[in-house]
């Protein structure tokens, strides 16, 4: 396989445009005008799609309200009234991954979430909130967070430990499973799509493979923005309301 | 892989800060609420439409009360006047019963009277055929008047006894 059909080819970040910020490397890259790409269509698909304002939505309409609820209703299921307040960050957050991911599924396009310092900075950011929010709601008390009720003394000092251990742990198990699934599927497409051309007639066999995994891909595509958005909504009620 | 590109980190990381946060302020003051708008509205107008509903409903059912209890009305009322109605008759009927049968007992009275009468008379007249008749028997049987008292007397005794 020669170097340029790489399956990892994709995922390279080149610069479009090169600037500095400071002597920082502030460059617009694939992965940038991607980004920006995703910001304008969410804010067009909802705003364009209720710009009637009907009584009895249209398909576009349905579809920015389906969207609006979805994020709604998981907010109040899992963090209940509270959680309101919140609703514009998760809903935001939800929507740049689906887009971002959806759009890595066009041909010839870039994947956002499949680099480890988008998904890294975003469980980063939702780390960084959650914690702030559970500090700011309880004070010091957030700490009992970490102290299981009904644990025997003795216990404490092994389980103590594993809690603060995997608070922490969040980021990186948040991140690294968005990264994961799309890196892990964008390279296997790439890799049944170079079988495609090497086997010559042969080639039908992948292809059909192909578009399954692709259908598969879209899917996890919205699957994963889903497990993104619930598990923050599942640190927002910890941070809240202090349970397990 | 270019994901673990170091290099390839801090355009990304900026662009991501720039991007995210602008998509946030869109989403939090543009984007949803005008969906949130829609949303109310739908659902006050909805609430608005089922309380409307529910007024009219129970103006209808409060226009079949009216109305039911004009059927009762009419009904009792017309239970009155047929009894009015069916007690006038009767006394009516009564009255005219009353009156027939007085006349017909002063007829039958009347009847009566004048049979008897009628009797009276016929027995005057078979006593007068009875005494004339004996009176002539007499001179038949015997050759010789007799005075019409004693006649008159012994058939009246006779007709006493046959009576």
């Amino acid at each position: 396989m020669a170097a340029g059909d790489s399956p990892m080819l994709q995922f390279e970040v080149k610069p479009l445009v090169e600037l500095k910020l400071g002597g920082l490397d502030a460059s617009l890259t694939n992965s940038g005008a991607w980004m920006i790409a995703a910001v304008i269509a969410i804010t067009l698909f909802l705003t364009l799609g209720v710009r009637s304002r009907s009584m009895v939505p249209g398909r576009w309409q349905s579809m920015a309200e389906m969207a609006y609820e979805f994020i709604a209703d998981m907010l109040k299921e899992t963090v209940g009234a509270q959680g309101r307040k919140y609703f514009p960050f998760v809903f935001s957050l939800f929507m740049f991954i689906l887009v971002c991911n959806l759009f890595g599924m066009l041909p010839y396009s870039f994947t956002v979430t499949s680099h480890i310092a988008v998904t890294g900075a975003l469980a980063l950011m939702v780390f960084v909130i959650v914690t702030a929010v559970a500090l700011a709601t309880h004070g010091l008390h957030f700490l009992s967070f970490f102290v299981p009720k009904g644990v025997p003394l003795p216990m404490l000092f092994l389980v103590v430990p594993i809690e603060v251990l995997s608070y922490f742990m969040r980021p990186i198990s948040h991140s690294v499973r968005l990264f994961a699934n799309m890196t892990a599927g964008h390279t296997m497409l790439k890799v049944f799509g170079g079988f495609v051309v090497q086997m010559g007639v042969f080639g039908v066999l992948p292809f059909i493979l192909i578009v399954a995994l692709t259908g598969l891909e879209i899917a996890i595509a919205g699957l994963q923005a889903y497990v993104f958005t619930i598990l923050t909504c599942l640190y927002i009620n910890d941070a809240v309301h202090l349970e397990h | 892989m270019p994901q673990f590109d170091i290099t390839s980190f801090l355009p990304q990381l900026i662009w991501l800060g720039i991007t995210f946060v602008v998509l946030y302020l869109l989403m939090w003051r543009v984007a949803l609420p005008r969906i949130t708008d829609v949303l109310e509205t739908r659902s006050e107008r909805i609430a608005s439409d089922l309380d409307k509903a529910a007024e009219l409903k129970a103006q209808a059912d409060s226009v079949l009360t009216e109305y039911e209890a004009a059927l009762a009305e009419a009904r009792t009322r017309a239970k009155a006047t047929l009894a009015e109605v069916t007690a006038a008759a009767a006394a009516a009927a009564d009255a005219r019963n009353v009156e027939v049968t007085d006349r017909l007992n002063k007829e039958a009275e009347a009847a009566a009277q004048r049979i008897a009468e009628a009797k009276t008379q016929a027995m005057a007249e078979v006593r007068d055929v009875a005494v004339e008749l004996a009176q002539a028997s007499v001179v038949k049987l015997i050759g010789r008047e007799v005075a019409a008292d004693q006649v008159a007397g012994a058939v009246d005794t006779a007709m006493k006894e046959a009576s």
